[in-house]
C-alpha cells in the first residue's frame, strides 16, 4: 500500500468490523447480505468525509476503537454517541474532523447506543468479496474482525469533506418502540401471542450480535406446532424459535430459517435496533398488513394500519 | 395453486403445495426478472415449499400477477449437471449401512445412483440441499452433532444429501468426502451448487465411474425429488450464544455458534 495510505488498529475494542452496504443478491446461494447495521449512521459518516455511500467504514461495538491514521485527511464518527479524541484532545462527534498524518483517533465507549461508525476520506480499501467489503460474522466472508496491529488500506479521497461543523442527528430513545408488520407466519401463533407481542416489554439479551438481537421476555405461544419447512428470511424478521422468545434478525442473518416469523420490522426502525445495547428495553407496536390481494395496485405501506395493542 | 404472503414492506413469500413446484416457480420468476418484470427485486430465494422475493418495488402488483400461477410443466427445467467425485470413507458409513440394512458397498451404490437436484441453498455459502434420494433411504440426523465436520464432507440427513462447503459444526451422517471446492468467492461461478443444479456423485474407487454401481439404486432415483424428510431441526434459525462483548475472538465464536442456526449443524 502507498506510503501513509492506511489506518493501523491500536485497540480493536470488543468487536470492530469493516462495513459498507453489504452484498445483497446472493441469498439463493446461502450468502447473507451483511453490511452496516445502522445504515443512516454509516451513510452520514461517509457524507461528512466526502465519500460515496458505498465506501467502507469501521463499525464498533460498545467499547469503541482506536486507530492511527497514516496520512493527513478527514475522519468522522457517527452512530452511537461516544466522545472522540484526536491525539488525546477532544474532537467533534458527527462532524468532519481534519487529522494530521500519524494522528491517533480514539472512539471511546458508547455513552448512548451501541455501534459507532468511523469513516476516513477515501474509505477502507480492503479487498471486496462478492462486491462488498463487509465483514459477515455468520459466513466468515469479508475482512476478519479487527485486531490490534492490523493495517487497513485507505482509498483515494473522492471529494471534499462536507461543509458543516456538526451534522444534526436524532436522539436514541432509552426504550425502543419498534413497528412490526405481521406476517408471514402470524397464523402459526395463537391470538394471545400477537397480543403479548404488542403488550409486553422485552429486554435485549447479551446473546445478541450482528446476526440477530435475542430478546428476553414473554414467550409467544404457537398454534401450529409442526415443523416449518425451511424458508427464506428477510432483514428485520422477528422469528420465534422453539423456546418462544423472539429474535430480530439483523444484516448477518442466515438466509434460511426453520422457525416461524411472526412479523417483520418496519425498515425505518432497524437503525434503532442496531443501537440497542444488551439489557435495553424494547416494545413492539403491531401493524397489521392487510391481505395483499385487496390492496393490489397500491403500495402496501400506505395500507398498513396500526392495530392498537390490547 | 399458490398462496402469497406479504413479508414486511418489500417482500413476498410465495408458497406452493408440492416441493417440485418450487423449482418451476423459481424458474418462472427468474425469467420474469431477466425480462425486467420484477422491478426492484434483489433476491429470489427458493425454500422447501416457498420462493421468497425480496426488494420488490410493488409487492401488491406482483401478488396480483402471481395469484393465478400454475406450474407450466410437471418437470422443472434442467439446470447444469455437476459431477461430484466421492471417496466413500466417511465416519458414518457403517452406521448408515446398518440403518439401511445393506453392506457399506451397497451404501456407496445407493448414494451414487440417483441424479439429485439442488432444491435450495442455506446454512452456509454454497451449501445445497439435494433431493433425489428415494424415500426409503431417508435418515435421521446424528443424535449428537459433531463440533467439526471437515470441508468437502458428503453427508445425508432427513430426505436430503449435502456437501459441507467448509469446516463447520454438523449433525448430518458422513458418507465420504470430495475435493471439489463448493464455494469460492474469487471464482466464477462462486457456488458450484445453485438451486436447480443437477448433481451426480461418482465413486472414485469404481473403475471408469460412468456406470459404476448405478444399477441398484437407480430405480428410485429418477423422480429427482425427495420431499417429506427434514434436514434436521435443532437450533434452526437461532443465533446461539454469541456474545460480541465477550472479547477474545468474537468473530470466530460467532461463526462457530451461528453455524448451528441451520439444519446441517
Amino acid at each position: 500500500m502507498t506510503a501513509g495510505r492506511f489506518v493501523e488498529v491500536l485497540r480493536p475494542g470488543a468487536l470492530s468490523t469493516v462495513q459498507d452496504l453489504g452484498r445483497p443478491g446472493h441469498a439463493h446461494l446461502g450468502v447473507p447480505r451483511s453490511g452496516a447495521l445502522d445504515l443512516p449512521a454509516h451513510l452520514l459518516a461517509n457524507r461528512l468525509v466526502g465519500n460515496p455511500p458505498d465506501a467502507a467504514t469501521i463499525e464498533t461495538t460498545g467499547t469503541g476503537v482506536s486507530v492511527r491514521v497514516g496520512r493527513a485527511g478527514t475522519v468522522a464518527v457517527t452512530g452511537a454517541w461516544a466522545p472522540v479524541t484526536v491525539d488525546g484532545r477532544p474532537a467533534g462527534w458527527s462532524a468532519p474532523v481534519p487529522v494530521p498524518a500519524g494522528a491517533r483517533v480514539e472512539v471511546t465507549a458508547a455513552r448512548r447506543g451501541l455501534r459507532s461508525y468511523l469513516a476516513f476520506d477515501g474509505g477502507i480499501a480492503a479487498p471486496p468479496v462478492l462486491g462488498s467489503r463487509s465483514t459477515d460474522l455468520l459466513s466468515g466472508l469479508g475482512p476478519a474482525p479487527l485486531r490490534a496491529g492490523d493495517r487497513l488500506p485507505l482509498g483515494e479521497a473522492a471529494g471534499p469533506p462536507a461543509p458543516v461543523d456538526v451534522a444534526p442527528t436524532g436522539i436514541l430513545a432509552e426504550e425502543l418502540t419498534l413497528r412490526v408488520l405481521l406476517g408471514p407466519r402470524t397464523d402459526w401463533f395463537t391470538d394471545d401471542a400477537v397480543r403479548l407481542l404488542g403488550a409486553s416489554r422485552y429486554h435485549v439479551s447479551t446473546h445478541s450480535n450482528r446476526i440477530g438481537v435475542r430478546l428476553e421476555g414473554p414467550a409467544l405461544p404457537r398454534r401450529i406446532r409442526r415443523e416449518l419447512p425451511s424458508e427464506g428470511l428477510v432483514l428485520g424478521a422477528v422469528q420465534v424459535p422453539a423456546a418462544g422468545s423472539p429474535v430480530i434478525f439483523l444484516a448477518d442473518h442466515p438466509t434460511m430459517g426453520g422457525y416461524p416469523v411472526i412479523g417483520v420490522l418496519h425498515p425505518d426502525d432497524l437503525p434503532q435496533v442496531a443501537q440497542a445495547a444488551p439489557g435495553g428495553p424494547v416494545r413492539f407496536r403491531v401493524v397489521r398488513a392487510r391481505p395483499v390481494r385487496r390492496v393490489a395496485g397500491r403500495p402496501l405501506a400506505a395500507d398498513s394500519a396500526p392495530v392498537p395493542a390490547t | 395453486m399458490v398462496r402469497i404472503i406479504p413479508v414486511g414492506l418489500r417482500a413476498l413469500l410465495v408458497e406452493v403445495t408440492e416441493p417440485a413446484h418450487t423449482a418451476a416457480l423459481a424458474a418462472d420468476l427468474h425469467r420474469w426478472r431477466d425480462r425486467g418484470e420484477l422491478a426492484g427485486v434483489w433476491d429470489v430465494v427458493p425454500g422447501e415449499l416457498t420462493v421468497l422475493l425480496d426488494g420488490l418495488d410493488d409487492p401488491p402488483a406482483l401478488a396480483g400477477r402471481l395469484a393465478g400461477w400454475r406450474p407450466s410443466s410437471s418437470r422443472p427445467p434442467d439446470g447444469p449437471l455437476v459431477e461430484v467425485p466421492v471417496r466413500y470413507d466417511g465416519a458414518d458409513l457403517a452406521e448408515v449401512a446398518r440403518h439401511w440394512r445393506v453392506t457399506e458397498e451397497e451404501v456407496r451404490r445407493i448414494h451414487s445412483a440417483p441424479e439429485y437436484r439442488v432444491a435450495f441453498c442455506g446454512f452456509a455459502p454454497g451449501f445445497g440441499y439435494l433431493t433425489g434420494l428415494p424415500e426409503r433411504y431417508h435418515l435421521p440426523r446424528r443424535a449428537v452433532p459433531r463440533t467439526r465436520v471437515p470441508a468437502g464432507s458428503v453427508a445425508l440427513a432427513g430426505g436430503y444429501a449435502g456437501i459441507y462447503p467448509r469446516d463447520s459444526p454438523g449433525g448430518w451422517q458422513l458418507l465420504g468426502c470430495t475435493d471439489l471446492v463448493l464455494f469460492d468467492p474469487d471464482r466464477d461461478p462462486v457456488a458450484l451448487l445453485t438451486p436447480g443444479t443437477r448433481v451426480r456423485f461418482r465413486d472414485v474407487d469404481v473403475e471408469d465411474g460412468s456406470d459404476g454401481g448405478r444399477g441398484r439404486g437407480g430405480r428410485g432415483g429418477a423422480d429427482g425429488r425427495g420431499g417429506g424428510g427434514r434436514g434436521g431441526a435443532d437450533g434452526r434459525g437461532g443465533i446461539a450464544g454469541v456474545d460480541e462483548d465477550a472479547g477474545g475472538r468474537p468473530g470466530a465464536r460467532a461463526r462457530h455458534d451461528a453455524g448451528r442456526g441451520e439444519s446441517p449443524a
